[in-house]
Protein backbone atom coordinates (compact mmCIF):
# COMPACT_ATOMS: atom_id res chain seq x y z
CA UNK A 1 0.00 0.00 0.00
CA UNK A 2 2.85 2.44 1.03
CA UNK A 3 4.71 1.63 -2.39
CA UNK A 4 1.54 2.50 -4.62
CA UNK A 5 0.60 5.51 -2.79
CA UNK A 6 3.45 7.62 -4.36
CA UNK A 7 2.59 5.57 -7.89
CA UNK A 8 -1.15 6.22 -7.71
CA UNK A 9 -0.20 10.07 -7.03
CA UNK A 10 2.43 10.47 -10.14
CA UNK A 11 -1.27 8.90 -12.17
CA UNK A 12 -3.29 11.42 -10.66
CA UNK A 13 -0.84 14.27 -11.42
CA UNK A 14 -0.77 12.61 -15.48
CA UNK A 15 -4.46 12.99 -15.45
CA UNK A 16 -5.23 16.57 -14.26
CA UNK A 17 -2.59 17.96 -16.63
CA UNK A 18 -4.26 15.67 -19.57
CA UNK A 19 -7.54 16.68 -18.76
CA UNK A 20 -6.25 20.77 -17.71
CA UNK A 21 -4.78 21.58 -21.63
CA UNK A 22 -4.50 25.25 -20.45
CA UNK A 23 -1.92 24.57 -18.53
CA UNK A 24 0.40 23.71 -21.66
CA UNK A 25 0.42 27.53 -22.50
CA UNK A 26 2.40 28.19 -19.37
CA UNK A 27 4.84 25.45 -19.70
CA UNK A 28 7.90 27.35 -21.59
CA UNK A 29 8.41 27.05 -25.06
CA UNK A 30 11.74 25.00 -26.41
CA UNK A 31 12.47 25.88 -30.52
CA UNK A 32 13.16 23.22 -32.23
CA UNK A 33 12.77 22.06 -36.18
CA UNK A 34 10.22 19.31 -36.61
CA UNK A 35 11.21 16.21 -37.26
CA UNK A 36 10.36 15.59 -41.09
CA UNK A 37 8.39 12.15 -41.78
CA UNK A 38 5.07 13.18 -43.07
CA UNK A 39 3.45 15.97 -44.33
CA UNK A 40 5.05 19.47 -44.15
CA UNK A 41 2.73 21.34 -41.75
CA UNK A 42 3.47 25.54 -43.01
CA UNK A 43 2.91 26.96 -39.20
CA UNK A 44 1.07 30.49 -39.20
CA UNK A 45 3.91 32.99 -38.61
CA UNK A 46 2.73 34.51 -35.51
CA UNK A 47 3.99 38.24 -34.59
CA UNK A 48 6.43 38.10 -31.66
CA UNK A 49 5.04 39.28 -28.69
CA UNK A 50 1.70 39.86 -29.95
CA UNK A 51 -1.21 38.68 -27.89
CA UNK A 52 0.26 36.07 -25.20
CA UNK A 53 2.65 38.37 -24.21
CA UNK A 54 5.11 36.96 -22.17
CA UNK A 55 5.26 33.78 -24.06
CA UNK A 56 6.24 34.52 -27.84
CA UNK A 57 6.39 31.52 -30.14
CA UNK A 58 8.83 31.01 -32.23
CA UNK A 59 8.56 31.09 -36.19
CA UNK A 60 9.63 28.28 -37.67
CA UNK A 61 10.47 28.38 -41.28
CA UNK A 62 9.38 25.87 -43.28
CA UNK A 63 11.51 23.41 -45.10
CA UNK A 64 11.70 24.38 -48.93
CA UNK A 65 10.23 20.97 -49.97
CA UNK A 66 9.38 22.29 -53.33
CA UNK A 67 13.03 22.70 -54.33
CA UNK A 68 14.35 19.88 -56.71
CA UNK A 69 17.19 19.01 -55.10
CA UNK A 70 16.05 18.48 -51.51
CA UNK A 71 12.81 16.81 -52.96
CA UNK A 72 15.40 14.42 -54.45
CA UNK A 73 17.55 14.21 -51.43
CA UNK A 74 14.60 12.86 -49.18
CA UNK A 75 12.92 10.58 -52.02
CA UNK A 76 12.76 7.17 -51.00
CA UNK A 77 15.05 4.94 -53.24
CA UNK A 78 13.90 3.02 -55.96
CA UNK A 79 14.73 1.29 -59.19
CA UNK A 80 14.97 4.99 -60.60
CA UNK A 81 17.24 6.60 -58.69
CA UNK A 82 18.58 3.65 -56.85
CA UNK A 83 22.26 3.49 -59.62
CA UNK A 84 21.96 7.38 -59.26
CA UNK A 85 19.99 8.02 -62.79
CA UNK A 86 20.99 5.10 -64.45
CA UNK A 87 23.86 3.22 -65.13
CA UNK A 88 26.60 2.45 -62.50
CA UNK A 89 29.31 4.65 -61.09
CA UNK A 90 32.66 2.94 -60.24
CA UNK A 91 35.33 5.77 -59.05
CA UNK A 92 35.30 8.73 -60.91
CA UNK A 93 33.73 6.73 -64.50
CA UNK A 94 30.13 6.15 -64.88
CA UNK A 95 29.23 3.13 -66.51
CA UNK A 96 26.53 2.69 -69.04
CA UNK A 97 25.19 5.46 -67.98
CA UNK A 98 24.21 7.23 -71.43
CA UNK A 99 23.40 10.43 -72.10
CA UNK A 100 24.19 10.94 -76.48
CA UNK A 101 21.69 12.34 -78.57
CA UNK A 102 19.74 9.57 -79.88
CA UNK A 103 21.94 8.22 -83.14
CA UNK A 104 25.07 9.87 -82.77
CA UNK A 105 26.73 6.38 -81.61
CA UNK A 106 25.89 5.13 -85.09
CA UNK A 107 24.81 1.85 -86.81
CA UNK A 108 27.36 -0.79 -86.50
CA UNK A 109 29.27 -2.03 -89.33
CA UNK A 110 29.64 -5.52 -90.36
CA UNK A 111 33.08 -5.12 -89.31
CA UNK A 112 32.16 -4.27 -85.83
CA UNK A 113 32.85 -0.55 -85.50
CA UNK A 114 30.34 2.61 -85.03
CA UNK A 115 29.59 3.70 -88.74
CA UNK A 116 26.94 3.49 -90.79
CA UNK A 117 25.89 -0.27 -91.72
CA UNK A 118 28.94 -1.14 -94.09
CA UNK A 119 30.45 2.70 -94.41
CA UNK A 120 33.09 3.37 -90.80
CA UNK A 121 32.09 6.38 -89.08
CA UNK A 122 34.41 8.62 -86.64
CA UNK A 123 31.56 8.49 -84.47
CA UNK A 124 32.53 6.00 -81.23
CA UNK A 125 30.49 3.17 -80.32
CA UNK A 126 28.34 3.16 -77.38
CA UNK A 127 26.08 6.16 -75.66
CA UNK A 128 28.75 7.42 -72.60
CA UNK A 129 29.88 10.49 -72.56
CA UNK A 130 33.45 11.94 -71.31
CA UNK A 131 34.34 10.28 -68.47
CA UNK A 132 31.86 7.26 -68.97
CA UNK A 133 32.49 3.65 -70.28
CA UNK A 134 29.48 2.48 -72.69
CA UNK A 135 28.54 -0.40 -74.38
CA UNK A 136 27.49 -1.61 -78.03
CA UNK A 137 26.33 -4.92 -79.34
CA UNK A 138 25.01 -5.99 -82.96
CA UNK A 139 23.54 -8.35 -85.01
CA UNK A 140 23.34 -8.31 -88.91
CA UNK A 141 21.76 -10.51 -91.70
CA UNK A 142 22.74 -9.45 -94.99
CA UNK A 143 20.74 -11.83 -97.42
CA UNK A 144 21.92 -12.11 -101.14
CA UNK A 145 20.61 -14.35 -103.95
CA UNK A 146 23.34 -17.21 -103.29
CA UNK A 147 24.77 -16.12 -100.13
CA UNK A 148 24.05 -15.66 -96.59
CA UNK A 149 26.08 -13.03 -94.83
CA UNK A 150 26.09 -13.20 -90.40
CA UNK A 151 27.90 -10.29 -88.58
CA UNK A 152 27.80 -10.20 -84.90
CA UNK A 153 30.15 -8.01 -82.23
CA UNK A 154 30.28 -5.63 -79.47
CA UNK A 155 32.01 -2.29 -79.14
CA UNK A 156 33.08 -0.49 -75.83
CA UNK A 157 33.67 3.08 -75.95
CA UNK A 158 35.59 5.09 -73.64
CA UNK A 159 34.31 8.45 -73.36
CA UNK A 160 34.44 9.98 -76.45
CA UNK A 161 37.70 9.10 -77.30
CA UNK A 162 38.38 5.44 -77.80
CA UNK A 163 36.46 2.65 -79.43
CA UNK A 164 37.47 -0.90 -79.23
CA UNK A 165 35.62 -3.64 -81.46
CA UNK A 166 35.28 -7.02 -82.30
CA UNK A 167 33.07 -9.12 -84.97
CA UNK A 168 32.88 -12.27 -85.91
CA UNK A 169 31.70 -12.54 -89.60
CA UNK A 170 30.44 -15.40 -91.13
CA UNK A 171 29.67 -15.74 -94.88
CA UNK A 172 27.46 -18.90 -96.19
CA UNK A 173 28.44 -19.71 -99.90
CA UNK A 174 25.17 -22.24 -99.84
CA UNK A 175 24.45 -23.55 -103.63
CA UNK A 176 27.60 -21.80 -104.89
CA UNK A 177 29.55 -23.96 -102.39
CA UNK A 178 28.69 -26.83 -104.63
CA UNK A 179 29.58 -24.83 -107.67
CA UNK A 180 32.87 -23.69 -106.94
CA UNK A 181 34.15 -26.88 -105.62
CA UNK A 182 34.50 -26.21 -101.95
CA UNK A 183 31.34 -28.37 -100.70
CA UNK A 184 27.99 -27.18 -100.19
CA UNK A 185 27.06 -24.94 -97.45
CA UNK A 186 30.63 -23.99 -96.96
CA UNK A 187 30.93 -20.73 -94.49
CA UNK A 188 34.38 -18.48 -94.82
CA UNK A 189 34.36 -17.26 -91.10
CA UNK A 190 36.54 -13.96 -89.83
CA UNK A 191 37.39 -12.51 -86.59
CA UNK A 192 37.88 -8.72 -86.55
CA UNK A 193 39.61 -6.28 -83.62
CA UNK A 194 39.24 -2.61 -84.22
CA UNK A 195 40.47 0.48 -82.40
CA UNK A 196 39.29 4.00 -83.13
CA UNK A 197 40.53 7.28 -81.65
CA UNK A 198 39.13 10.16 -81.91
CA UNK A 199 41.28 13.04 -82.70
CA UNK A 200 39.42 16.34 -82.97
CA UNK A 201 36.03 17.78 -83.46
CA UNK A 202 32.35 16.78 -82.46
CA UNK A 203 29.77 15.32 -84.92
CA UNK A 204 27.32 17.62 -83.40
CA UNK A 205 28.69 20.87 -81.83
CA UNK A 206 31.92 22.90 -82.03
CA UNK A 207 33.07 24.47 -84.63
CA UNK A 208 30.58 23.73 -87.77
CA UNK A 209 32.89 23.04 -90.51
CA UNK A 210 35.08 21.03 -88.12
CA UNK A 211 33.25 17.40 -88.50
CA UNK A 212 34.33 14.33 -86.14
CA UNK A 213 38.13 13.00 -87.11
CA UNK A 214 38.78 9.79 -86.27
CA UNK A 215 41.68 7.41 -87.29
CA UNK A 216 41.75 3.33 -86.75
CA UNK A 217 42.77 -0.31 -87.50
CA UNK A 218 40.78 -2.84 -88.05
CA UNK A 219 42.78 -6.22 -87.75
CA UNK A 220 41.22 -9.43 -89.40
CA UNK A 221 41.74 -13.03 -88.69
CA UNK A 222 40.73 -14.97 -91.16
CA UNK A 223 39.66 -18.26 -90.24
CA UNK A 224 39.65 -20.18 -93.54
CA UNK A 225 43.62 -19.79 -94.44
CA UNK A 226 44.52 -22.73 -96.34
CA UNK A 227 41.22 -22.19 -98.61
CA UNK A 228 41.86 -18.38 -99.43
CA UNK A 229 45.35 -19.10 -100.29
CA UNK A 230 44.39 -21.61 -102.74
CA UNK A 231 42.16 -19.27 -103.94
CA UNK A 232 45.16 -17.24 -104.76
CA UNK A 233 45.15 -14.96 -101.45
CA UNK A 234 48.46 -13.80 -100.64
CA UNK A 235 47.90 -14.14 -96.59
CA UNK A 236 45.08 -14.96 -93.87
CA UNK A 237 45.09 -12.08 -91.97
CA UNK A 238 45.96 -8.52 -92.71
CA UNK A 239 45.33 -4.99 -90.81
CA UNK A 240 43.50 -1.84 -92.14
CA UNK A 241 43.68 1.34 -91.42
CA UNK A 242 41.30 4.02 -91.74
CA UNK A 243 40.77 7.37 -91.26
CA UNK A 244 37.54 9.04 -90.90
CA UNK A 245 35.40 12.37 -90.64
CA UNK A 246 31.71 12.77 -89.35
CA UNK A 247 29.52 15.57 -89.60
CA UNK A 248 26.05 16.35 -88.94
CA UNK A 249 25.14 19.80 -90.69
CA UNK A 250 22.42 20.76 -88.72
CA UNK A 251 21.30 23.37 -90.79
CA UNK A 252 20.50 20.63 -93.52
CA UNK A 253 19.55 17.79 -91.29
CA UNK A 254 22.72 15.97 -93.27
CA UNK A 255 24.93 13.85 -92.03
CA UNK A 256 28.29 13.38 -93.80
CA UNK A 257 30.89 11.06 -93.75
CA UNK A 258 34.25 10.09 -95.56
CA UNK A 259 36.28 7.44 -94.78
CA UNK A 260 39.69 6.36 -96.21
CA UNK A 261 40.93 3.09 -95.59
CA UNK A 262 44.37 1.92 -96.41
CA UNK A 263 43.66 -2.09 -97.11
CA UNK A 264 44.62 -5.47 -98.92
CA UNK A 265 41.75 -7.57 -97.63
CA UNK A 266 39.72 -9.25 -100.84
CA UNK A 267 35.88 -8.77 -99.90
CA UNK A 268 36.47 -7.38 -96.39
CA UNK A 269 38.71 -10.04 -95.68
CA UNK A 270 36.61 -13.08 -96.08
CA UNK A 271 38.50 -14.27 -99.12
CA UNK A 272 41.90 -13.44 -97.68
CA UNK A 273 44.33 -10.67 -97.99
CA UNK A 274 46.42 -9.62 -100.90
CA UNK A 275 47.45 -11.87 -103.95
CA UNK A 276 49.80 -14.33 -104.33
CA UNK A 277 50.44 -12.36 -107.27
CA UNK A 278 51.53 -9.78 -105.08
CA UNK A 279 48.46 -7.16 -104.98
CA UNK A 280 49.15 -5.19 -101.84
CA UNK A 281 47.51 -2.38 -100.10
CA UNK A 282 45.55 0.15 -101.78
CA UNK A 283 44.09 3.11 -100.76
CA UNK A 284 39.91 2.71 -100.73
CA UNK A 285 36.95 4.81 -100.38
CA UNK A 286 34.31 5.18 -98.06
CA UNK A 287 31.27 7.83 -97.96
CA UNK A 288 27.46 8.03 -96.31
CA UNK A 289 25.16 10.55 -96.97
CA UNK A 290 22.25 10.80 -93.80
CA UNK A 291 18.90 13.05 -94.09
CA UNK A 292 17.61 12.94 -90.71
CA UNK A 293 13.61 12.64 -90.32
CA UNK A 294 13.20 13.17 -86.56
CA UNK A 295 15.28 12.43 -83.68
CA UNK A 296 14.89 8.86 -84.23
CA UNK A 297 14.77 8.12 -87.67
CA UNK A 298 17.79 8.61 -90.40
CA UNK A 299 18.00 7.76 -93.80
CA UNK A 300 20.37 7.93 -96.01
CA UNK A 301 23.02 5.89 -98.93
CA UNK A 302 26.54 4.37 -98.77
CA UNK A 303 29.38 3.63 -101.20
CA UNK A 304 32.28 1.79 -100.39
CA UNK A 305 34.99 1.00 -103.39
CA UNK A 306 36.83 -2.29 -102.97
CA UNK A 307 40.26 -3.34 -104.65
CA UNK A 308 39.86 -6.23 -107.11
CA UNK A 309 43.76 -8.08 -105.70
CA UNK A 310 42.23 -11.83 -106.44
CA UNK A 311 41.16 -10.44 -110.22
CA UNK A 312 37.41 -12.59 -109.21
CA UNK A 313 35.68 -9.13 -110.68
CA UNK A 314 35.22 -7.60 -107.20
CA UNK A 315 33.07 -5.07 -107.62
CA UNK A 316 32.19 -1.76 -105.26
CA UNK A 317 29.83 -1.70 -102.66
CA UNK A 318 26.05 0.30 -102.21
CA UNK A 319 23.43 0.35 -100.11
CA UNK A 320 20.00 2.70 -99.29
CA UNK A 321 19.51 2.77 -95.39
CA UNK A 322 16.68 3.68 -92.78
CA UNK A 323 17.45 3.62 -89.26
CA UNK A 324 14.99 3.86 -86.31
CA UNK A 325 15.46 4.65 -82.66
CA UNK A 326 13.01 2.25 -81.23
CA UNK A 327 14.15 3.38 -77.95
CA UNK A 328 16.90 4.64 -76.21
CA UNK A 329 19.09 1.68 -76.75
CA UNK A 330 17.33 -0.08 -79.54
CA UNK A 331 18.35 0.90 -83.14
CA UNK A 332 17.14 -0.76 -86.34
CA UNK A 333 18.22 -0.45 -89.28
CA UNK A 334 17.03 -1.63 -93.14
CA UNK A 335 18.98 -1.38 -96.07
CA UNK A 336 18.95 -2.18 -99.39
CA UNK A 337 22.70 -3.57 -100.51
CA UNK A 338 24.18 -3.94 -103.98
CA UNK A 339 27.39 -6.09 -103.28
CA UNK A 340 27.67 -6.76 -106.82
CA UNK A 341 30.05 -9.73 -108.08
CA UNK A 342 31.34 -12.23 -104.77
CA UNK A 343 33.07 -14.89 -106.28
CA UNK A 344 32.84 -14.42 -109.61
CA UNK A 345 28.78 -14.94 -109.26
CA UNK A 346 27.66 -11.12 -109.82
CA UNK A 347 24.26 -9.60 -109.38
CA UNK A 348 24.65 -9.33 -105.68
CA UNK A 349 21.57 -7.47 -104.40
CA UNK A 350 19.62 -8.13 -101.09
CA UNK A 351 18.55 -7.06 -98.15
CA UNK A 352 20.35 -5.70 -95.19
CA UNK A 353 18.56 -5.96 -91.67
CA UNK A 354 20.54 -4.88 -88.03
CA UNK A 355 20.08 -4.78 -84.56
CA UNK A 356 22.00 -2.62 -82.08
CA UNK A 357 21.90 -2.42 -78.67
CA UNK A 358 23.87 0.53 -77.05
CA UNK A 359 24.38 1.70 -73.21
CA UNK B 1 40.35 30.28 -4.61
CA UNK B 2 40.73 27.87 -7.38
CA UNK B 3 36.94 27.33 -7.27
CA UNK B 4 36.10 30.70 -7.30
CA UNK B 5 38.21 31.82 -10.15
CA UNK B 6 36.12 28.62 -11.95
CA UNK B 7 33.00 29.77 -11.25
CA UNK B 8 33.55 33.34 -12.14
CA UNK B 9 35.21 32.35 -15.51
CA UNK B 10 31.95 29.81 -16.15
CA UNK B 11 30.15 32.73 -15.56
CA UNK B 12 31.59 35.47 -17.79
CA UNK B 13 30.95 32.48 -20.41
CA UNK B 14 27.49 32.25 -19.51
CA UNK B 15 27.24 35.50 -20.21
CA UNK B 16 29.24 35.76 -23.42
CA UNK B 17 26.64 33.06 -24.43
CA UNK B 18 23.10 34.40 -23.45
CA UNK B 19 20.85 34.01 -26.45
CA UNK B 20 20.52 37.11 -29.00
CA UNK B 21 17.73 39.57 -28.51
CA UNK B 22 14.37 38.29 -30.40
CA UNK B 23 14.24 40.05 -33.78
CA UNK B 24 17.90 40.31 -34.74
CA UNK B 25 18.30 41.14 -38.07
CA UNK B 26 20.30 38.07 -39.17
CA UNK B 27 20.76 39.22 -43.16
CA UNK B 28 22.59 42.73 -41.75
CA UNK B 29 24.87 40.93 -39.39
CA UNK B 30 25.86 39.03 -41.87
CA UNK B 31 25.78 41.04 -44.73
CA UNK B 32 23.52 39.30 -46.87
CA UNK B 33 22.02 41.30 -49.65
CA UNK B 34 18.50 40.83 -49.69
CA UNK B 35 17.60 41.14 -53.61
CA UNK B 36 14.24 42.42 -54.31
CA UNK B 37 12.34 41.29 -57.28
CA UNK B 38 11.55 44.14 -60.15
CA UNK B 39 7.52 44.20 -59.01
CA UNK B 40 6.53 44.76 -62.85
CA UNK B 41 8.75 41.91 -64.73
CA UNK B 42 9.33 39.82 -61.64
CA UNK B 43 13.34 39.61 -62.30
CA UNK B 44 15.99 39.85 -59.95
CA UNK B 45 18.76 42.61 -60.41
CA UNK B 46 21.73 41.69 -62.23
CA UNK B 47 24.96 43.49 -62.20
CA UNK B 48 25.74 45.85 -65.32
CA UNK B 49 26.57 44.58 -68.62
CA UNK B 50 26.87 45.76 -72.22
CA UNK B 51 24.10 44.98 -74.14
CA UNK B 52 24.37 43.99 -77.75
CA UNK B 53 22.94 41.48 -80.07
CA UNK B 54 26.70 40.00 -81.09
CA UNK B 55 26.35 38.99 -77.37
CA UNK B 56 23.44 36.37 -78.77
CA UNK B 57 26.39 34.78 -80.11
CA UNK B 58 25.17 34.04 -83.58
CA UNK B 59 23.96 35.97 -87.00
CA UNK B 60 20.41 35.74 -87.45
CA UNK B 61 18.32 33.37 -89.66
CA UNK B 62 16.34 35.93 -92.87
CA UNK B 63 13.53 33.61 -93.62
CA UNK B 64 9.98 34.18 -92.91
CA UNK B 65 8.56 30.43 -92.70
CA UNK B 66 11.09 29.20 -90.55
CA UNK B 67 9.24 32.10 -88.07
CA UNK B 68 6.24 31.15 -89.23
CA UNK B 69 7.41 27.37 -88.48
CA UNK B 70 7.93 28.14 -84.84
CA UNK B 71 4.89 30.39 -84.30
CA UNK B 72 6.19 33.74 -84.87
CA UNK B 73 7.66 35.69 -81.75
CA UNK B 74 4.77 34.24 -79.08
CA UNK B 75 5.35 30.71 -80.64
CA UNK B 76 9.05 31.16 -79.60
CA UNK B 77 8.94 32.98 -76.25
CA UNK B 78 6.56 30.03 -75.34
CA UNK B 79 8.59 27.29 -76.95
CA UNK B 80 11.51 29.03 -74.74
CA UNK B 81 9.36 28.84 -71.24
CA UNK B 82 8.66 25.79 -72.16
CA UNK B 83 12.18 24.03 -72.23
CA UNK B 84 13.13 26.39 -69.12
CA UNK B 85 10.17 24.40 -67.41
CA UNK B 86 11.22 20.87 -68.71
CA UNK B 87 14.81 21.79 -67.75
CA UNK B 88 14.14 22.64 -64.10
CA UNK B 89 12.28 19.70 -63.80
CA UNK B 90 14.97 17.43 -65.13
CA UNK B 91 16.79 15.41 -62.60
CA UNK B 92 19.88 15.76 -64.96
CA UNK B 93 20.40 19.48 -65.10
CA UNK B 94 17.74 20.43 -62.82
CA UNK B 95 20.89 21.81 -60.13
CA UNK B 96 22.15 24.22 -62.76
CA UNK B 97 19.02 25.58 -63.25
CA UNK B 98 17.90 26.00 -59.28
CA UNK B 99 19.87 29.08 -57.95
CA UNK B 100 19.47 31.12 -61.10
CA UNK B 101 16.54 33.59 -62.05
CA UNK B 102 14.26 31.82 -64.03
CA UNK B 103 11.84 34.05 -64.70
CA UNK B 104 14.86 36.49 -66.49
CA UNK B 105 16.38 32.72 -68.25
CA UNK B 106 13.08 32.64 -69.79
CA UNK B 107 12.99 36.15 -71.11
CA UNK B 108 16.45 36.20 -72.27
CA UNK B 109 16.49 32.58 -73.72
CA UNK B 110 13.41 33.79 -75.90
CA UNK B 111 15.02 36.80 -77.14
CA UNK B 112 17.68 35.08 -78.46
CA UNK B 113 16.04 32.36 -80.21
CA UNK B 114 13.53 35.29 -81.59
CA UNK B 115 16.88 37.11 -82.44
CA UNK B 116 18.33 34.10 -83.91
CA UNK B 117 15.44 32.45 -85.99
CA UNK B 118 15.26 36.36 -87.18
CA UNK B 119 11.89 37.23 -86.04
CA UNK B 120 12.83 41.36 -85.63
CA UNK B 121 13.87 40.89 -81.35
CA UNK B 122 16.99 42.33 -79.81
CA UNK B 123 19.00 40.00 -77.55
CA UNK B 124 19.61 42.02 -73.85
CA UNK B 125 21.06 39.13 -72.25
CA UNK B 126 24.95 38.44 -71.25
CA UNK B 127 27.20 36.27 -74.00
CA UNK B 128 27.26 32.61 -73.53
CA UNK B 129 30.67 33.01 -71.93
CA UNK B 130 29.59 34.68 -69.52
CA UNK B 131 26.39 33.62 -68.85
CA UNK B 132 28.34 30.12 -68.70
CA UNK B 133 30.67 31.54 -66.11
CA UNK B 134 31.30 28.89 -63.28
CA UNK B 135 28.55 26.99 -64.23
CA UNK B 136 30.74 23.68 -65.17
CA UNK B 137 28.30 22.79 -67.70
CA UNK B 138 29.15 19.24 -69.31
CA UNK B 139 28.56 18.10 -72.88
CA UNK B 140 25.95 15.71 -71.04
CA UNK B 141 23.97 18.40 -69.70
CA UNK B 142 24.10 20.07 -73.09
CA UNK B 143 22.58 16.81 -74.40
CA UNK B 144 19.88 16.98 -71.71
CA UNK B 145 19.19 20.81 -72.78
CA UNK B 146 18.83 20.19 -76.10
CA UNK B 147 16.25 17.51 -75.67
CA UNK B 148 14.49 19.62 -73.76
CA UNK B 149 14.32 21.85 -76.11
CA UNK B 150 13.63 19.45 -79.05
CA UNK B 151 10.74 18.32 -76.43
CA UNK B 152 9.37 21.72 -76.96
CA UNK B 153 9.44 22.20 -80.38
CA UNK B 154 7.89 19.35 -80.79
CA UNK B 155 5.08 20.03 -78.55
CA UNK B 156 5.02 23.17 -80.36
CA UNK B 157 4.83 21.39 -83.66
CA UNK B 158 7.73 22.83 -84.82
CA UNK B 159 8.69 20.69 -88.33
CA UNK B 160 12.23 17.99 -87.33
CA UNK B 161 14.30 20.17 -90.31
CA UNK B 162 13.25 23.65 -88.49
CA UNK B 163 14.33 22.40 -85.39
CA UNK B 164 17.36 21.70 -86.61
CA UNK B 165 18.00 24.79 -87.82
CA UNK B 166 17.92 26.33 -84.89
CA UNK B 167 20.13 24.01 -83.05
CA UNK B 168 22.86 24.87 -86.14
CA UNK B 169 22.78 28.12 -84.19
CA UNK B 170 22.92 27.15 -80.81
CA UNK B 171 25.62 24.19 -81.26
CA UNK B 172 28.73 25.74 -82.04
CA UNK B 173 27.97 27.92 -78.74
CA UNK B 174 29.23 24.60 -77.11
CA UNK B 175 32.55 25.94 -77.32
CA UNK B 176 31.75 29.04 -74.73
CA UNK B 177 29.39 26.93 -72.75
CA UNK B 178 31.31 23.63 -72.06
CA UNK B 179 33.90 23.66 -69.61
CA UNK B 180 34.45 20.29 -69.01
Amino acid sequence: MTLLAPCLAALCQAAVTASVPAAAETVPTIAFQPVIDAEPVIEPVIEAGAESGSNPQLAVAPMPLDHAPTRRAIAPLDETNALGGGGLRIGKVDMFKGGKLLLTNGISTVEGSSGGGIARWATIGGRQMPGGIGISGHATAVELPDFGWRSYGVAVGFGDRLELSYARANFDTRDVGALLGIGQGYTFNQDIYGAKLRLAGDVVYGTSWLPQIAVGIEHKRNLDGGLVQALGAGDDSGTDYTISATKLLLARSVLVNATLRYTEANQLGLLGFGSAAGEEYKLQFEGSLGYQLSRRAVIGAEYRTKPDNLGLGEDDWMDIFAAYALTDNLTLAAAYVDLGSIATISGQRGGFLSAQIAF
Amino acid sequence: MMITATATAAAMLMLLQQAPAEGTDWDAEFGVEQKQRDPVTGELPVDPYEQSNANAGAAPYDSAKLVADFGGREGIARIAARTVDLSEADPRIADIFAAHDMVRLKRTLGEQFCFLLGAGCDYTGRDMRSAHAEMGVTKADLNALVENLQRAMGEAGVPFSSQYRLLAKLAPMSRDVVVR
